[in-house]
């Protein structure tokens, strides 16, 4: 799995290969390391490994045929791209959407949300060494992808979204599950941080380790919890509102640096801890709105042919960020062009600027805290 | 700041056609463009950046599509300001025989890795960019498969890059010719 090569026997700089098939890589990713003993003086990261084109196959589907190779975008979230590719058609197209399916993709978004930083959380803390809070989040986890099988009937890649709205109304007796679950859900949370979040030798192991500053995230397009951790109250959400969220209530959530730098690992940490808790919030505020619109009223009205011309880039607000989707019809019945942009690929982006002057072992924690996952690098 | 007044002060700025064919984006085209001249598109990212009223300090996307039918390929920027909150699209038009334009990863670092992945599917040259090689295919891949006209090997390194229809291969296999039946009757078969 490693090879230790040294280039001059004077110096004490090795390469070291990571990866690609490294525990700590979250899917298959590949690092070569230079590195003086334990300091790194440069990690270059080599992706690629989960590329299946996902843009190229686009070009061969029709709009709808596209929906379920989304969900292969990035398969821990696959909710925000099914909502990101409709949402670009959409767009496109000048499609409405019923209010009714808008609080169905927000309630569908937001326990994906819920679900896809629980693995994140628990296999970071994994990464750096406590085992313990895998199996806590994944418990966790394991309720929501009850709860969502039971709304569209797959556990991992949803296919849940159309392009004019979505595919299932709410299963009789949802509610009350979903609501059952979230008041499971928020002491759970709290007991999360008692285990993990606030204990002492977590914090020591993850404070003022890979700093990254507001300038700096803006520069490498960091996006998502990992722009706001930096400190950037930057939230598409509320900023630049779509579908129904300037009717549900919510904060965003900024890194503070409570217990060292505004920016460093264990602030990406807290803060996706705290925004599973908001997403909660607005869990149960639409589950509460969403009777305010007729039943089974969930389809848009789709033109009768789906040939578009012309353009559009849609954006939503996915677990790991800014996720943006622009789509080129020339009249036929396949997209022209269609192109993903994720929120991990840019992540990735930052690890060979941050890297120089970090532990290995802290590497490690850089690349959980950024909570990249493979195929959404490789698409 | 309305993308029509982004449009006007960039090319108020820049001498000659540096900016031009603006379009609303009210048509098919839902989001506001313009097109740039390629070779001063490092200069437009600067001031875009740079500018205190423009102050776009976010890079979306960077995107290349490949027109075959009009000989080009067009290498497309969207760019943000979380201060000001407005965007703009950006276009260049390059030949497509010879796609080549400056980067703009020293004004967006963010730009170099999207800049490579463009390289790589498209083949378009970024002059300048620090690090340009191939991100998401193997470095010994051929062709670049985004482009429109891009036929994949057969193989690469000895393994096959198709494989046959597993539908076909679990067919019931059809006699062609009625002779062999015919023999089975003669020898007093069913």
């Amino acid at each position: 799995m490693s090879e230790v090569v040294f280039a001059n026997e004077m110096d004490e700089e090795m390469t070291l290969n990571m990866g690609p098939h490294h525990p700590s890589t979250h899917g298959v990713l590949r690092f070569i390391v230079k590195s003086d003993g334990e300091i790194i003086r440069t990690a270059i990261p080599d992706v690629g490994y989960l590329h299946r084109s996902i843009e190229k196959i686009g070009e061969r589907c029709t709009y709808q045929g596209y929906m379920p190779y989304t969900d292969r975008v990035d398969y821990v979230a696959a909710m925000f791209a099914n909502e990101c590719w409709a949402s670009a058609c959409e767009k496109l197209m000048a499609i409405e959407v019923p209010k009714r399916a808008q609080y169905l993709r927000v309630i569908s978004c937001e326990l994906n949300r819920i679900s896809s930083h629980m693995i994140a959380l628990g296999a970071m803390a994994m990464d750096v060494g406590a085992i313990t809070p895998f199996p806590w989040a994944l418990r966790e986890r394991e309720h929501i992808n009850d709860l969502i099988e039971e709304l569209c009937g797959a556990r991992l890649t949803f296919n849940y979204h159309r392009i004019g709205g979505v595919s299932f109304d709410l299963p009789k007796g949802w509610r009350d599950k979903t609501l059952r679950f979230l008041d499971l859900f928020d002491p759970a949370m709290e007991e999360f941080d008692r285990l993990i979040t606030n204990n002492t030798i977590y914090i020591k192991r993850l404070a003022n380790v890979a700093i990254i500053n507001a300038t700096e995230a803006k520069d490498w397009g960091l996006v998502g919890p990992n722009l706001r951790a930096s400190g950037v109250a930057w939230d598409l959400r509320r900023d630049d509102a779509y579908s129904v969220y300037p009717e549900l209530d919510f904060d965003v959530v900024v890194g503070k640096g409570l217990v060292g730098t505004v920016g460093d690992s264990w602030d990406r940490f807290w803060l996706r801890c705290r925004e599973c808790c908001e997403s909660s919030k607005i869990i149960r505020q639409a589950v509460d709105k969403i009777d305010e619109h007729p039943e089974d009223d969930i389809m848009g009205k789709l033109p009768k042919k789906i040939k578009p011309v012309g353009e559009a880039y849609a954006r939503i607000e996915s677990a790991r960020g800014d996720m943006g989707c622009y789509v080129v019809g020339r009249g036929a019945a396949e997209p022209y062009r269609a192109r993903f942009r994720t929120g991990s690929f840019t992540a990735m982006g930052i690890i060979e600027a941050k890297s120089p002057g970090l532990f290995l072992a802290d590497l490690v924690a850089l690349i959980a805290s950024l909570d990249v996952v493979a195929p959404e690098i490789d698409r | 700041m309305k993308a029509e007044e982004i449009f006007e002060k960039v090319r108020a700025k820049f001498a000659g056609d540096v900016a031009t064919g603006f379009n609303d984006g009210k048509g098919g085209d839902r989001d506001a463009w313009f097109l740039v001249e390629p070779y001063r598109i490092e200069d437009v990212a600067t001031f875009l950046k740079t500018d205190p009223e423009l102050h776009f300090d976010y890079l979306e996307c960077v995107t290349g599509i490949d027109y075959p039918d009009d000989k080009q390929i067009r290498v497309v920027y969207h760019v943000y300001s979380y201060v000001k909150r407005h965007r703009i699209v950006l276009k260049c038009l390059l030949d497509r025989e010879d796609p080549a334009l400056p980067t703009v990863s020293s004004v967006w670092p963010t730009a170099n890795w999207q800049e490579r992945e463009c390289f790589d599917l498209l083949g378009v040259l970024f002059d300048g960019h620090p690090d340009l090689r191939r991100l998401l295919l193997p470095d010994d891949w051929e062709g670049h498969p985004l482009r429109k006209d891009y036929v994949e090997a057969d193989e690469y390194h000895g393994i096959p890059t198709t494989r046959p229809n597993p539908i076909e291969l679990f067919a019931i296999k059809v006699p062609s010719k009625a002779a062999p039946l015919a023999d089975a009757k003669k020898e007093g078969g069913p």
